[in-house]
């Protein structure tokens, strides 16, 4: 035996790491027929990765308090460090590309029934991440101190305030003040920075465990452990390790290069990843003209503004995330995947992804202006039938998947290479 | 292809959609070219000489105007640094800021950031675009900015030189204000199109080794 084989004996003998790496990476069979939607998964784990390393750099000359937030950031990070540019645009730009990826992650597991039984837990654990994700994004957009950044935080930490009794209550034990002040920044960096990023790792460690232990779906939503060969191996299945990993490779490459792209040519993107009045320090006296929060938060946004009443808007805003969670539980299809499901799914489908992307639009526009320079209509309006159809989605989706006339399923994959 | 285009697509969606609010005739496209060295100098010239005795540029240190710009030291001390201030010192202005507050109702706002903030063709059209207006306490009114407290203080240079040189003098101001607000622009798109061409090399061998190990897969 070689000296490699010893010391890996040797190993395993105390801890089960040729084990692990076959259950998870080598013989862990995945479905050959994955497609491009199939990519988004690894990236947003890179993207997690590269928050995570960029984030403990920042950390290193950020001042986390009212007087030094801004300074520190824009004197520092911005200027006086060797490349604390590029670790600042990396984490902003990183920001951004972390809702692309998990938006288009999640969009997947819509077009192929990945939530359907047995992955319930699958997709709960990814809507824990996707939840804890947005309280981690929001907690992080305070950290510059610019004024979007303060009354960004003010509209959002404003919400509670509407819930009857404790509301105000409610909203001082956040802000741990009477006004947001360092007081609620030195807390927010704590979350942000500690808490927030062991829970995202610990529901990712969970999210791909129960992955694992079910095995993944595939574009034709059917089973492949149904078909083995003599040897117990999934016909249609291949280890993930090395075709996967080289596979992805691909994927992580092309994916670099668009979000280099954006870092060193875009780092603003439009004014959309990093807002114009950020650059200017919070000033609690001087309210913006126009506060909207970040591009990835205005679909749920939206919705809040769509609702004339306070109270009934917070639980809105609340409800359009939180419906997402039972999922699993209102599709009753006979079939998994898009591909085999009736003419009414498709439809509400691509419904559902331009109203999603229509609400992420009204939500950083003026309620009153014309919407998309039409004459009849405003973007308040707008936002108002969006809500409609938001909801109409989830509420309609027990009835049309249990009664529209599905497709035929086929026995093995298809499309594959 | 068509997966990097849909990906690419993907997430310039929200770049698509244009902020509407805002919108002002007055405002034209400046006409600068960060690359143009001689026009950043004067720009830092002018600079010095007309705005930082009111406002101060808190986050721009002089030597790395001095480095950026290719000025050396001595001469930048000698013609650009009027505060007695070291080379390593941040831009502060000349005036103490409480009394600056007093003088114009409002303190002069910090011009580190600034065209960051309003973008470049703000800049331009603001400090082009000031007319005169006999209610104001100074005289004069701005067509970007309305009502704004900053007397015009370009006045004699704009009377003396023709609304021409006027104009290009403050186009290499805004090309320096804009330089200012964020230094590393220029290093930073050099180093992307070094990384760009190396994931390119990468993606190359990455497809190569992909396909390869496909092969076997029917």
């Amino acid at each position: 035996m070689s000296m490699f084989q010893n010391m890996m004996t040797w190993v395993d003998d105390r801890f089960p790491a040729t084990k692990m790496f076959e259950d998870h990476m080598s013989k862990y069979y995945a479905p050959k027929n994955f497609n491009f939607w199939y990519f988004f998964g690894v990236l947003s784990m890179v993207v997690l990765v590269n928050q995570l390393l960029t984030g403990v750099w920042l950390t290193m000359m950020y001042n986390p308090s009212g007087e030094g937030a801004f300074a520190s950031v824009e004197m520092n990070i911005m200027r006086d460090v060797d490349y604390g540019w590029l670790l600042r645009y990396m984490h902003s730009t990183g920001a951004s590309a972390f809702f692309v990826v998990v938006y288009l992650h999640m969009f997947r597991a819509l077009l192929y029934g990945s939530y359907r039984q047995p992955r319930e837990l699958v997709w709960v654990f990814g809507m824990l991440i996707f939840f804890v994700l947005m309280a981690e994004a929001f907690m992080g957009y305070l950290l510059p101190w610019g004024q979007m950044s303060y009354w960004g935080a003010q509209v959002i930490i404003s919400l509670p305030g509407a819930i009857p009794y404790v509301g105000d209550a409610l909203m001082e034990w956040i802000r741990g003040d009477y006004l947001i002040s360092g007081i609620t920044l030195n807390r927010f960096f704590a979350l942000h920075v500690v808490a927030f990023p062991i829970i995202l790792l610990a529901l990712v460690v969970l999210h791909i465990i129960a992955l694992h232990e079910v095995g993944s779906n595939n574009p034709d939503g059917i089973d492949i452990k149904a078909k083995k060969d003599e040897n117990g191996k999934p016909l249609d299945g291949i280890p993930f390790h090395p075709y996967y990993t080289v596979h992805d490779l691909v994927g992580i490459v092309v994916f670099l290069i668009v979000f280099c792209i954006v870092l060193f040519f875009f780092p603003e993107g439009g004014g959309y990843f990093l807002e114009k009045p950020n650059f200017e320090p919070a000033n609690p006296l001087k309210t913006p003209d126009h506060i909207a929060p970040v591009w990835y938060f205005t679909p749920f946004y939206a919705v809040l503004r769509a609702i004339p009443d306070k109270l009934m808007g917070v639980i809105g805003f609340g409800v359009s995330v939180a419906i997402l969670f039972v999922l699993p539980w209102l599709d009753r299809s006979p079939v998994k995947s898009i591909r085999y499901k009736g003419f009414f799914s498709k439809f509400a489908l691509a419904v559902f992804a331009v109203t999603f992307i229509v609400l992420g639009i009204c939500g950083v526009k003026n309620p009153g202006d014309h919407a998309f320079g039409l004459s009849f209509i405003t973007y308040s309006t707008v936002g108002q039938i969006a809500t409609v159809l938001y909801f109409a989605f989830f509420i309609g989706m027990p009835f049309w998947t249990s009664r529209e006339a599905t497709k035929p399923v086929p026995e093995r994959v298809t499309g594959s290479h | 292809m068509k997966k990097l285009i849909v990906l690419l697509v993907a997430m310039s969606l929200p770049m698509l959609v244009q902020a509407s609010s805002g919108k002002n005739e007055h405002i034209v496209t400046a006409p600068i070219n960060m690359d143009d060295k001689a026009s950043l100098q004067k720009g830092a010239q002018l600079f010095v000489n007309n705005c930082q005795g009111c406002h101060s540029a808190n986050f721009m240190r002089y030597e790395r105007v001095s480095d950026d710009l290719e000025i050396p030291a001595d001469i930048m001390m000698e013609n650009l640094v009027f505060t007695g201030g070291k080379i390593g010192d941040v831009m502060v202005s000349a005036i103490p800021q409480d009394l600056a507050k007093k003088w114009f109702g409002t303190a002069p706002p910090d011009l580190s950031l600034q065209a960051r903030v309003r973008g470049a063709d703000w800049v331009y059209s603001y400090l082009t675009t000031f007319y005169a207006d006999e209610s104001r306490p100074w005289g004069v009114n701005n067509h970007v900015f309305k009502d704004v407290g900053m007397p015009h203080v370009l006045q004699t240079m704009q009377d003396s030189l023709g609304e021409k040189e006027f104009k290009t003098n403050m186009a290499d101001l805004t090309n320096y204000m804009v330089y200012m607000a964020e230094p590393i622009r220029a290093t930073r798109e050099s180093l992307g199109y070094k990384v760009i061409a190396f994931l390119f090399v990468l993606l190359f061998f990455v497809y190569m080794l992909n396909r390869e190990y496909w092969k076997d897969v029917h």
